[in-house]
């Protein structure tokens, strides 16, 4: 069952067509990596998916619903939640925080009602231990390594315990260990029966990860199936190299 | 003594627009210079409705909130638009046209001339007549500005402040409806200034236009950064500072007539070596 959908979905930047007509499909609870040269649209598909992109044309189809637009805070009812391929965290806020805004009421008025909660630090406590940085956690964000950053991303996605999770190059400029540590948790949201989108270009890792591959270039779609397949044919090599 | 009443006074009326600014410009991020007209609804809700109207004081500050409201939340939509830069020339415009409001609509504000006679509030039937009484009030309304502001910022709600702050978009994405979030401390700011307004009104007596200007939000956001965004005391702090500021010049040997002009200078001082040298104020956790 396919639990996410674009249908001849089109994203244009003025004369860019970052995306064109691409109909392809994420199947529930299966992990889907998205490939494709630099510039082939996999970030830009990420951002129509999550609302941060307006749609130019076609639809967008969650759980069976159909969208034509996507407001961004009504993702986590969507079930919908993400990564930054450049990393966005709340720079000047601590490292709990950047945590908690995931957990919080997000009405504004019950939210002025509410106060911290042991529940809710408690969670944060196992989120920030899961990825190893609970001493860390009266940090501001700023203060952080690149490698910390694109972790407490990973806790944010853990926090908000929803169905699809799209990673944009998590492990882009990684040391092993942390690569190590990112692909446990991510094997612990399969194992939890998450949908997961996962764009990267380390091919072992895609292998190793991947229940089925996409192939985006030139923002359409090049290829799809089971990673051994796909990623030894031909035109998907081709488009690698000659990029 | 009375001059020291006095200025304690006023202290505590710029402690409650500093505190208000601050959960916009601090914590929110938005860069508003629009207090001085929120400030100036209040004060004109008070001054309007008391003299002519026969309304008490405590009606007419309320009556001042709503207006103070009401207005935020129009320019509200409006500034919603637009970011960083943007939004401070668009709340620059507002403060504009709000003063031009107060100096031209001469039927009701007597424009240029001002409105003289304020009374002082009545509480329990008894008037606030000395410097002394109406202190307590005054000091009674930034407590409960204060207590409004702790209560907010360590709130959930003051945490996705900050979020917004930080990054708005990133924080939508998990869930927050940011616009809402930004009309709504918007709202609560103007009315936390309008109150300041009237305390102001009532207690001079006397207000024109001139002490709404864009002049006067620039003054409101200069003490918000002396005391720290995103602080809280630092507010307070920065409110008694700008205050005393002129009879510091006087304490350290300026004569009277040059202190009051070389007021202007001095906070234009303090706020250029703010931003070089401790950006984030004296007790700001955060940088603009
Ligand atoms: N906000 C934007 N405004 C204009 N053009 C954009 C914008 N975002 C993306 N593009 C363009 O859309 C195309 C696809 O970019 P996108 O970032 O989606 O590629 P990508 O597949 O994620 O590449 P990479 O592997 O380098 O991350 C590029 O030509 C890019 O320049
Ligand atoms: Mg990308």
């Amino acid at each position: 069952m396919n639990i996410l959908e674009t249908k001849n979905l089109k994203k244009s930047f003025g004369g860019v067509h970052a995306i064109s007509d691409l109909s392809i499909s994420f199947a529930k609870g299966k992990l889907t990596s998205v490939i494709g040269p630099n510039g082939s649209g996999k970030t830009t598909l990420v951002n129509v998916l999550t609302g941060m992109h307006a749609i130019t044309g076609g639809a967008v189809v969650v759980g069976g619903k159909s969208f034509h637009a996507i407001r961004p805070e009504s993702l986590p009812r969507l079930g919908i939640t993400r990564t930054f391929q450049d990393v966005r965290l709340f720079e000047q806020m601590t490292v709990a925080d950047n945590i908690m805004v995931a957990l919080t009421a997000r009405g504004p008025l019950a939210a002025l009602l509410e106060r911290g909660s042991a529940d809710r630090e408690e969670r944060v406590k196992a989120v920030l231990e899961k990825i190893g940085l609970w001493e860390k956690r009266r940090e501001l964000a700023y203060n952080l390594s690149y490698g910390q950053r694109k972790l407490v991303e990973i806790g944010r996605v853990l926090a908000m315990d929803v169905d699809i999770v799209l990673l944009d190059e998590p492990f882009a400029g990684l040391f092993k260990e942390m690569v190590r540590v990112i692909v446990g948790i991510i094997g612990e949201l399969k194992a939890a029966g998450k949908t997961v989108l996962l764009i990267e270009h380390n091919m072992e890792l895609i292998r190793e990860l991947s229940d089925h591959v996409i192939v985006m270039d030139a923002g359409g779609l090049l290829a799809k199936g089971k990673p051994d397949e796909v990623l030894a044919r031909r035109d998907v090599i081709e488009a690698y190299l000659g990029e | 003594m009375e001059y020291l009443i006095h200025l304690a006074v006023m202290s505590s009326i710029y402690a409650i627009l500093g505190m208000s600014l601050n959960l916009v410009v601090g914590y929110a991020g938005l860069l508003s210079v629009t207090h001085a007209a929120f400030y100036g609804v209040g004060a004109y809700a008070v001054g309007i409705l008391t003299v002519s109207r026969g309304y008490g004081f405590f009606e007419a500050t309320a009556i001042g909130m709503v207006c103070a409201a009401a207005a935020a939340w129009f320019i509200g939509i409006v500034s919603g638009k637009f970011k960083g830069d943007y939004y401070a020339l668009v709340s620059f415009g507002f403060n504009i046209i709000v003063f031009s409001i107060f100096l031209n609509v001469q039927s009701v504000t007597r424009g240029p001339l001002g409105i003289p006679g304020i009374p002082k509030p009545e509480l329990f039937g008894t008037a606030i007549r000395t410097n002394a009484q109406f202190l307590i009030l005054s000091i009674v309304f930034a407590l409960l500005t204060y207590a409004i502001s702790q209560w907010i910022v360590k709130s959930s709600f003051g945490r996705a402040l900050k979020g917004i702050r930080e990054d708005e978009d990133a924080l939508r994405v998990f869930g927050y409806d940011t616009a809402r979030y930004k009309r709504i401390i918007f709202m609560i700011a103007a009315m936390l200034a309008a109150v300041a307004g009237s305390l102001f009104a009532s207690y001079i007596s006397y207000i024109d236009p001139s002490t709404f200007s864009l002049n006067e939000s620039i003054f409101i956001l200069s003490l918000v950064i002396l005391g720290g965004l995103a602080n809280v005391n630092g507010s307070v702090f920065g409110a008694i500072v700008f205050i005393l500021l002129p009879e510091i010049l006087r304490f350290v040997g300026f004569p009277p007539d040059i202190a009051a002009q070389m007021r202007q200078v001095a906070y234009g001082a303090i706020l250029v070596l703010l931003m070089l040298y401790r950006p984030q104020g004296m007790f700001g956790e955060y940088k603009l």
